[in-house]
């Protein structure tokens, strides 16, 4: 076994990939959420993924944070299995996520909540007796400027806009420090600057972590220049630039059957959809 | 800061009158303010699982009884003279003591009994349904479900523990001097009083730092806080075995000063009364846990003094104006200026401040915000009410 393991590691030319999905399927009483999935991100890399409603994007992020059992497949991050650990263990070993909708802690205020993201060490003992170090306190002062919330680092969470709660919550993404960044709809719903600057610290961030984004948002996604990954009913459709993808006749169908000019037409507001 | 003041001065305008009340009030008044206020440790453990954590437990009343009866079962066999048993026993043929009695001889194994049995039957309780992620309503049926169990089963246990009967305190020796007496009532009310704050004083240590955000965190989203690498399970294992040590401690109090532990202690209304004291009282405040229990309870007392049967209705009446009209309870309003809402209907409202003014000046932003920070701070979770 362990010759093995020492063997691949010695072998590799290329970076080995940071997380592997091998064969991922996840079947819901008959329905395959995913099926046959394969992706392979490597360390540092910031990849987009897209898909049209119920392609399995968010299953996908369960999956690998350990929220959703796989029925078949593999997932490896870092070459070791993620499959059967529990989703704080997954947490502990590098992997963070940014849900669909801001899940911050609304009874905190924007530096408690920081304050909980920021901790390394997560036994209720150590939370009871030990103290936040100060570099870690002023790691959350750092990431309060950085998304604008120093004037409202006393005031509660649940008071805050959804623009602001969305930008905490990244913060707080940041604040854990994790290898591998899961980021599900970092802009919807925030303004065109916001959204800018979102795709700027995304950008940023990759190189040091590694950074998937979720989104639906297109001139966002061609903004990060990353490379796109699309999924459809559950398996990876196509990979390449966000040009290549974009004319791509397989995700123009899937995206939008034939009406694809009429519906471009009838986006108003200067934002890209494909 | 200004709050935080606020806060001590009630707490210290709190301890005084606790501390002047036995001067004036009748034994009796004060055996019952006694009794009030050992509760008042009980419905503490209920605000730090419930009010903080968000896990409504309607089976405190088991941990509670079992700390009735560690005490009971000392004083028992502390007024015996050696080789006699406990007067029920003969009734029921039983000639030897039980075994599981031999160790309450001992006041040094008592003392920790009251409190670590009630906490490691919770903590273990507590695991597995948190280990198996049941939380909401299903937590909450089926801490009553365990309820019933020790309910039942106490009950039916007459060759061991009485039954139904329970076991008389009033009439026990302790310190060569029956439980009963006035002079002892008098001594167990400071010890009452000492221990209520010291309750306090650990809750308030409990929630106020990393851990109680924490807390906090897990009832306003635990899976969030899953995927930051923390597990929840450990913390309200930990926060559950706490409160059932409270509940211990609270029952063992409560029975030497009303002289009886029954297994009416684990009837199905008393917990839930429980429940209604810190929402009376202001569920995550703390203070407002004790003071709940103690006003509801005073007032019940006298209340049914006078119109027995209206308490139930008045009861019920209150519980109803707290869910609609004082989601944050007394203490939950009295934070989000209730006063300054009984000032305003006379006419004198204060001023707020208006916009352009809170662009300009930082320092009145947070001041202003410190209303609205109030004012959401505490509030019930929508989604965990029963």
């Amino acid at each position: 076994m362990s010759t093995t393991s020492l063997t691949q590691v010695g072998a590799a030319q290329a970076p080995a990939p940071l997380l592997e999905l091998k064969g991922v399927s996840v079947n819901f009483d008959g329905f395959w959420a995913l099926n046959d999935l394969n992706l392979c991100l490597a360390p540092g890399e910031l990849r987009a993924v897209i898909g049209p409603n119920g392609a399995g994007k968010t299953t996908f992020l369960d999956v690998i944070t350990g929220k959703v059992r796989p029925t078949r497949g593999e997932v490896l991050f870092k070459g070791r299995s993620l499959i059967g650990q529990s989703e704080h263990r997954i947490a502990r070993r590098g992997i963070g996520r940014k849900f669909q909708t801001p899940r911050v802690y609304q009874n905190l205020t924007p530096r408690r909540n920081l304050e909980v993201a920021v901790t390394r060490n997560h036994s209720p003992l150590d939370l009871l007796f030990g103290r936040l170090s100060s570099g870690l306190r002023d790691r959350v002062q750092h990431l309060l400027a950085v998304v604008g919330l120093e004037n409202q680092a006393n005031q509660l969470a649940g008071g805050l806009s959804h623009g602001q709660k969305q930008w905490l919550e990244i913060a707080m993404l940041v604040a854990q420090d994790p290898q591998l960044l899961l980021v599900d709809e970092p802009v919807a719903g925030l303004t065109d600057e916001e959204t800018e600057r979102t795709s700027d610290l995304l950008r940023q961030l990759a190189g040091d972590h590694t950074v998937l984004v979720i989104e639906h948002d297109m001139e966002f996604i061609r903004d990060l220049q990353a490379p796109v990954t699309v999924l459809h009913e559950g398996h990876v459709l196509c990979e390449g630039t966000m040009d290549q993808v974009q004319s791509d006749p397989r995700v123009i169908e899937v995206y939008l059957g034939h009406d694809h000019e009429e519906s471009a037409q009838a986006d108003g507001n200067g934002k890209e959809v494909i | 800061m200004k709050r935080s003041l606020q806060g001590w001065i009630l707490v210290a305008a709190l301890i005084a009158v606790a501390l002047l009340l036995p001067a004036v009030l009748p034994p009796f008044r004060l055996n019952l303010l006694g009794r009030f206020l050992s509760l008042g440790i009980a419905a503490l453990g209920v605000d730090l699982i419930w009010g903080y954590t968000g896990m409504l437990s309607l089976g405190q009343g088991i941990f509670f009884a079992l700390g009735g009866y560690a005490v009971g079962m000392y004083l028992q066999l502390n007024s015996l003279t050696p080789g006699q048993l406990p007067e029920f026993f003969s009734l029921y043929g039983v000639k030897a003591l039980p075994a599981f009695w031999q160790p309450f001889t001992s006041p040094l194994f008592t003392l920790l009994a009251i409190w670590v049995i009630p906490a490691v039957i919770a903590g273990l309780l507590g695991y597995l349904v948190f280990r198996n992620r049941i939380k909401g309503v299903y937590f909450s049926i089926l801490t009553q479900a365990a309820l019933l169990v020790f309910f039942n089963f106490f009950n039916g246990q007459q060759k061991l523990i009485n039954g139904t009967n329970g076991l008389k305190t009033d009439t026990a020796q302790l310190f060569g001097m029956m439980v009963g007496h006035p002079d002892m009532q008098r001594a167990l009310y400071w010890v009452t009083l000492v221990l209520v704050l010291l309750a306090w004083l650990l809750c308030r240590q409990l929630t106020r730092g990393r851990f109680g955000d924490a807390l906090i965190a897990i009832r306003d989203d635990e899976p969030r806080l899953r995927f930051t690498g923390y597990n929840p399970t450990a913390y309200k294992t930990l926060v559950f075995a706490i409160a059932g040590g409270l509940a211990g401690i609270s029952g063992a109090l409560y029975t030497v000063q009303s002289g009886i532990v029954s297994p009416q202690y684990m009837g199905v209304a008393f917990s839930i009364e429980m429940v209604i004291w810190v929402a009376v009282g202001g569920r995550g405040t703390l203070i407002g846990a004790v003071l709940g229990a103690v006003l509801i309870n005073y007032a019940k007392s006298l209340i049914s003094e006078q119109l027995p049967e209206t308490w139930l209705f008045i009861q019920g009446g209150l519980f109803l104006l707290v869910v609609t009209a004082l989601p944050d309870g007394l203490v939950g309003w009295w934070r989000l200026g209730g006063v300054n809402h009984l000032l305003a209907m006379v006419g004198r409202a204060p001023r707020l401040a208006t916009y352009p003014d809170l662009e300009l000046d930082p320092d009145r932003l947070q001041e202003s915000q410190a209303l609205s920070t109030q004012a959401s701070e505490a509030r019930p979770q929508p989604g965990d009410t029963p």
